[in-house]
C-alpha cells in the first residue's frame, strides 16, 4: 500500500506558486540591468556579446569618479555624525521610566522616517538657498547636515534594540565592582553595543549612499553624487556605461547589506 | 528622613539632565535640518511668489493655497477647478491605493511562503527580500525601466515569440509607474508581513481544521484575522511612500504621468511659484498624516482587542 | 570593645523604601529595621514581592530609600552610589560580563579599585582556586556550565574583599543536586572567607540549612528574625508558621499565664501547656500551631489531647501522614516516621487520639 501524505496544515494552494513568481521579478530586472551592463554593443536595443568596456568606459569619465568620491565622502562624515548623535540619543531613550519629553525626542527622532523626501527636500532648498546666499558658503555642509539628519533614525534602530535586550543587572554589577558611571560605561555597555553601533554605522552609510531626492534639492552647483549623476544622465538618451555604473553600485550595496547581516547576527 | 529622599531625588534628576544632555547632538540635528525648514515652508506656503523664483519675502498671500484647487482662466480670469492639479491629486492617491493592492496580492503569499519554511532555509529567503530592500531605490527603477521600456526585456521577448509585432508602449504611463511602485515597495510589505506570519501558533490552524474548516476558511477565518496588523503595517509602509513618490514617476512616467511629488518639483524649478510648492508640500504631510492616523487608531484597536 | 564578634555589620534603621508616585505609588519596604552581626549568614526568607530583594537592593546602592537610614559598620551610606560601597553582590542572574573570560571578570572589581597588577593576579589565582576553577580561567563566561557560572560569580564578588556579601537567591537557576552542592560550598566560602553573607531566597529549606540567622519578610514587613531553630519551633505570627513547614492551627482558650507559658483548654475540654511569644500577652482566645512531627497517634480516651476519625493515611516513603478529623470539625495532620517493624495499621474510618506534648505547641501572636 502506498505511504498517505500527511495533511500539512501550512499548506495554502498557489501561495508557493505565486512566492517563486515574486522571487523571479524580485531578481529578473536586476539581472537584466547587469546582463545590459556587459553588453559590447553601443545601445541598450541590442546585444553583441560579452564585453567590459561599459565598465573601463565609467572608470575613466571624471564625471563618474567625481560623484562617486563625493557619495563616499559624504556618506562616510553623516554615518559617523549620525552614528555618534544616534548612540547617544538611545542611551538616553531607552531603559528608562517613562520621563516628561520621552515621546516627544521619539517623535523627533524618527521624523524623518515619516516625512516624505520630497518635502523635506524642498524645505531645505528653502531655508538653505536662503543661508547660502547670506553666509556665502556653498560647500558640502548642507549636504552632510542634511544626510546626518535623516540618516540618524536608521542607525538609531539597532542601537536602540540592542540596548533594549541588554541586561540591565551587566551594569549594576559593574557598579557595584567599583567602576564609576564612565569606566562602567567604557568597559560594559561600549563593547556590549559595539555590533549595534557597526550595525547602525552602516545602515546610515547605505541610507547616505542611496540619497536621491533630498540629494538633489540641498546639493549646489557641481556637488553631484553619484545617485544624482544617474538621475540627471536618465534624462538623456541612456547608453550601457550606466547600467555599468549601476552594477557597481548595485555590487557594494549587496556587499553592505551581507555585511551588515553577518554583524547584526553575531551575538557575543 | 529627609536626607535619603534628598539623595534619591536628586540621582532622579542628575539622570534626567544627562538624558536630555545625551539626546540634544540628535534633536539639534534633525531640528535644524529636517523639523525647522517644515516650519519655514509653511510660513512661506503664505508669502507672494517672486518673480524668478523665491518669494517675496513677508509679503503675505493666499495665492500659494487657493492655487492648490484652483486656477485663473487666462482668458476671462474667472476662478474655476485647476484640472492638472486634480488630475495629479487623484492619480498619486489611486496609483498608491492599487500598488498596495497589488503589493498585498504578491507580498503575502510571499510571507506566507517564507514563514512556513523550515527555520533554517527561512533565513536565507529573508535575505533574498532584504537586499532588494536596502538596493538603492533609483537603481531599481532604472532596472524596471530595463523590463518594461519599448526595447526593453519584455517587449523583445514577447516580439520574439510572435505574439505582438510592435513593441508595448508602457513607457511613460500610470501602467508604468504602477509596475515600478509595486516592484520598488514590495519588500516593504513582505518584511512586516513575514514578522506577523512567523509568530502564527501553527496551534490555532490545526485547531481550525479540527472543527471543519477548509483551507480558505482557515485562511480567512484564522489566518488573516491574526495577522491583521502586519497587513495594516505593511500597507502602511507601501502607502506612505508611494504617495510621495517622486523618482519613479520621473523616471518611468517620463514628464507625461506627474505625481504630487513632480508637481512639487516642477513648482520650485520650471514654475517659479515657491508658495504654491510649499503648499502642495504641507497638503502632502497633511494626506500621509491621515494615513498614519489611520494606522496608529487600527493598531490600538487591534492590541486592546487582543488584550 | 569593638572587636567582639557581635559587631552590627549592617543597621538597617526605619527604611521605607515606594517606587512610583500619586496613584500609583507602590510601597516595597514598609519601615524596616534588622541589625546583622559580623560573620553572620544572614538570610532574609519570604515569597516573591515580600520585599526582600528590594532591601538588598537598598544595602547594594542600586535604590536610594525614600526614609531611613543604613548604616556599614556605623557610617550611613543610604545616599552612597554601588560603587563607592565596600559590598559587593552576586546577582540571580550572574550577570557574568559575556565579552570577558572567567578571570578578566574576576579581576574587574580590583582593576576597578586601581589596584597594583602583581597584586591583582594573585588575588585572581587566589579566587580562582577558592573556588577551584584554575582551568577554566581562560574560557569566555559563555562557555561553561550553569554551576561554573555560579562560582565565577561568588569568586568575582569575594575578590575586592568586601565587608559584606550580597546573594540575590543564587541557587534558584540550579538544578536539584547541584544547588545541593553549592548550598555546602557557599557555607565553606563563608567560613573561610569570615565575610559577612546576606542572603535571599524564598527558598526554606536552604534558608533553615544555611544560615545562622533569619528574617521572615511578608508584604514589606519583617514579621520575625531569629535562628533557623527559633523561626522553626518558635514562629510568632500565623504567616511564619504556614510559610515554613508544615502546621496545625488550634483554636483554644486561654486558662492561665505564667511567665513565657500559657495554659490552654482544647475543644476536646484537655488542657496543655503552650510556649508563648514574647511581648504580646494573649487575649482569652488565640491560636496554638503545632507541626505535625511533634504530635502522636495513641487510642482514643482522656489520655490523648484530642479524639477523632482517621480520614485518611497517606504514604510518604521516610513517613506517613495521618489527616485526622477531629470531634470539633477541623482537621488536625501527624507525621509518623517510618520503621522497618511497622506497627498497628490505622486505616481510614477508625477512631483515634493526637497526643501534643507540652513542648510542642507554641502560642501565636494575635
Amino acid at each position: 500500500m502506498a505511504r498517505r501524505r500527511n495533511f500539512d496544515i501550512r499548506v495554502q494552494p498557489g501561495f508557493g506558486l505565486i512566492a517563486l513568481f515574486t522571487f523571479f521579478s524580485l531578481y529578473l530586472p536586476i539581472a537584466a540591468l547587469v546582463a545590459y551592463s556587459v553588453n559590447a554593443a553601443d545601445s541598450l536595443s541590442r546585444w553583441d556579446g560579452l564585453s567590459l568596456r561599459w565598465f573601463i568606459s565609467a572608470w575613466n569619465n571624471q564625471a563618474v569618479q567625481d560623484a562617486s568620491i563625493r557619495s563616499l565622502i559624504l556618506a562616510a562624515w553623516a554615518a559617523t555624525f549620525a552614528t555618534i548623535a544616534a548612540t547617544m540619543a538611545a542611551l538616553a531613550t531607552t531603559r528608562t521610566p517613562r520621563y516628561p519629553g520621552l515621546t516627544l525626542k521619539y517623535a523627533f527622532i524618527n521624523q524623518p522616517l515619516m516625512v516624505p523626501e520630497i518635502v523635506t527636500g524642498v524645505a531645505l532648498l528653502i531655508v538653505f538657498s536662503r543661508i547660502k546666499v547670506w553666509t556665502g558658503y556653498s560647500g558640502l555642509g548642507y549636504l552632510i547636515l542634511a544626510h546626518t539628519a535623516f540618516c540618524i533614525p536608521f542607525a538609531y534602530l539597532p542601537i536602540r534594540a540592542r540596548l533594549e535586550n541588554m541586561d540591565l543587572t551587566l551594569e549594576s554589577a559593574a557598579a557595584d565592582l567599583y567602576a564609576t558611571p564612565w569606566r562602567t560605561f567604557r568597559r560594559v555597555t561600549l563593547p556590549l553595543l559595539r555590533p549595534a553601533i557597526i550595525a547602525g554605522f552602516m545602515l546610515a552609510f547605505v541610507i547616505s549612499l542611496d540619497d536621491v531626492v533630498i540629494t538633489e534639492f540641498v546639493k549646489s552647483g557641481g556637488q553631484d553624487t553619484l545617485p544624482t549623476y544617474m538621475l540627471g544622465q536618465l534624462r538623456r538618451e541612456t547608453s550601457p556605461e550606466i547600467n555599468a555604473i549601476a552594477t557597481v553600485f548595485l555590487a557594494l550595496s549587496v556587499a553592505l547589506v551581507t555585511l551588515f547581516y553577518f554583524v547584526n547576527r553575531r551575538r557575543p | 528622613m529627609a536626607s535619603a529622599s534628598e539623595t534619591a531625588r536628586a540621582a532622579d534628576a542628575k539622570d534626567r539632565r544627562s538624558r536630555w544632555l545625551l539626546s540634544a547632538p540628535a534633536l539639534l540635528i534633525i531640528f535644524v535640518a529636517a523639523v525647522g525648514p517644515l516650519f519655514v515652508m509653511f510660513a512661506y506656503s503664505f508669502m507672494e511668489k517672486g518673480d524668478y523664483g523665491d518669494v517675496k519675502f513677508g509679503i503675505f498671500s493666499l495665492d500659494g493655497w487657493s492655487s492648490v484647487l484652483l486656477a485663473r482662466d487666462i482668458f476671462d480670469d474667472t476662478l474655476g477647478f485647476a484640472d492638472a492639479h486634480l488630475t495629479i491629486f487623484w492619480r498619486s492617491i489611486s496609483l498608491s491605493f492599487y500598488t498596495t493592492l497589488l503589493t498585498l496580492f504578491f507580498g503575502f503569499p510571499t510571507a506566507y511562503f517564507i514563514a512556513t519554511r523550515p527555520a533554517t532555509s527561512r533565513e536565507i529567503w529573508v535575505f533574498l527580500v532584504t537586499i532588494p530592500f536596502w538596493t538603492n531605490l533609483l537603481i531599481r527603477t532604472f532596472a524596471m525601466q530595463q523590463v518594461i521600456r519599448n526595447e526593453g526585456l519584455v517587449n523583445t521577448a514577447l516580439i520574439s515569440v510572435g505574439i505582438i509585432d510592435r513593441p508595448l508602449q508602457i513607457m511613460n504611463t500610470d501602467v508604468a509607474i504602477l509596475l515600478g511602485m509595486t516592484y520598488v515597495y514590495l519588500p516593504l510589505m513582505v518584511l512586516p508581513l513575514y514578522a506577523s506570519i512567523e509568530k502564527l501558533d501553527f496551534k490555532l490552524v490545526e485547531a481550525g481544521y479540527d472543527l471543519y474548516a477548509s483551507r480558505w476558511q482557515v485562511l480567512r477565518r484564522i489566518v488573516i484575522p491574526l495577522v491583521k496588523p502586519g497587513i495594516v503595517a505593511g500597507s502602511i509602509l507601501v502607502f506612505i511612500p508611494s504617495l510621495g513618490a517622486y523618482v519613479i514617476p520621473r523616471v518611468l512616467g517620463g514628464g507625461k504621468s506627474m505625481m504630487l511629488g513632480n508637481l512639487i518639483e516642477l513648482q520650485f524649478g520650471a514654475g517659479r511659484n515657491w508658495p504654491l510648492g510649499a503648499a502642495i508640500s504641507i497638503t502632502l504631510m497633511a494626506l500621509v498624516m491621515i494615513a498614519l492616523l489611520i494606522y496608529v487608531r487600527n493598531v490600538s484597536r487591534t492590541e486592546s482587542g487582543h488584550g | 570593645m569593638p572587636d567582639q564578634p557581635q559587631r552590627d555589620a549592617i543597621d538597617v534603621r526605619g527604611v521605607r523604601k515606594v517606587f512610583g508616585a500619586g496613584d500609583y505609588a507602590v510601597t516595597a519596604l514598609d519601615t524596616v529595621s534588622v541589625s546583622i552581626r559580623e560573620n553572620e549568614f544572614f538570610t532574609l526568607l519570604g515569597p516573591s514581592g515580600c520585599g526582600k530583594t528590594t532591601l538588598l537592593r537598598l544595602i547594594a546602592g542600586f535604590e536610594y530609600p525614600s526614609e531611613g537610614e543604613i548604616l556599614l559598620y556605623g557610617q550611613d551610606i543610604a545616599g552612597l552610589p554601588p560603587h563607592k560601597r565596600p559590598v559587593n553582590t552576586v546577582f540571580q542572574s550572574y550577570a557574568l560580563f559575556p565579552h570577558m573570560t572567567v578571570a578578566e571578570n574576576i579581576s574587574f572589581g580590583l582593576e576597578m579599585l586601581n589596584r597594583p597588577k602583581d597584586e591583582i593576579k594573585t588575588r585572581v589565582s587566589e579566587m580562582l582556586s577558592l573556588v577551584r576553577m584554575e582551568e577554566l580561567a581562560n574560557r569566555r563566561t559563555s562557555q561553561i556550565s550553569g554551576g561554573q557560572q555560579q562560582r565565577v560569580a561568588l569568586a568575582r564578588a569575594l575578590a575586592p574583599q568586601p565587608k559584606v556579601l550580597l546573594l540575590d537567591e543564587p541557587l534558584s537557576a540550579l538544578d536539584y543536586k547541584l544547588r545541593k552542592g553549592m548550598q555546602i560550598e557557599l557555607k565553606r566560602l563563608q567560613h573561610e572567607t569570615g565575610i559577612t553573607f546576606i542572603f535571599v531566597t524564598h527558598d526554606q529549606e536552604e534558608a533553615l540549612t544555611m544560615s545562622d540567622r533569619i528574617a521572615v519578610m511578608s508584604a514589606g514587613k519583617i514579621l520575625q528574625v531569629g535562628s533557623p531553630r527559633d523561626i522553626y519551633d518558635r514562629p510568632a505570627e500565623r504567616f511564619v508558621a504556614d510559610f515554613i513547614g508544615e502546621s496545625n492551627f488550634i483554636e483554644a482558650d486561654v486558662v492561665g499565664v505564667d511567665h513565657d507559658r500559657a495554659t490552654m483548654r482544647l475543644s476536646s475540654g484537655a488542657e496543655i501547656s503552650a510556649a508563648m511569644a514574647k511581648g504580646s500577652p494573649p487575649s482569652a482566645r488565640a491560636t496554638l500551631v503545632v507541626r505535625p512531627e511533634h504530635a502522636r497517634i495513641v487510642p482514643e480516651g482522656a489520655a490523648a489531647s484530642l479524639n477523632g476519625t482517621v480520614e485518611n493515611v497517606v504514604y510518604l516513603g521516610t513517613d506517613t501522614h495521618f489527616h485526622i478529623k477531629i470531634d470539633d470539625g477541623s482537621t488536625f495532620v501527624v507525621r509518623q516516621q517510618n520503621s522497618a517493624d511497622a506497627g498497628p495499621s490505622l486505616s481510614p474510618g477508625l477512631r483515634a487520639g493526637v497526643l501534643i506534648s507540652s513542648d510542642a505547641a507554641q502560642l501565636l501572636r494575635s
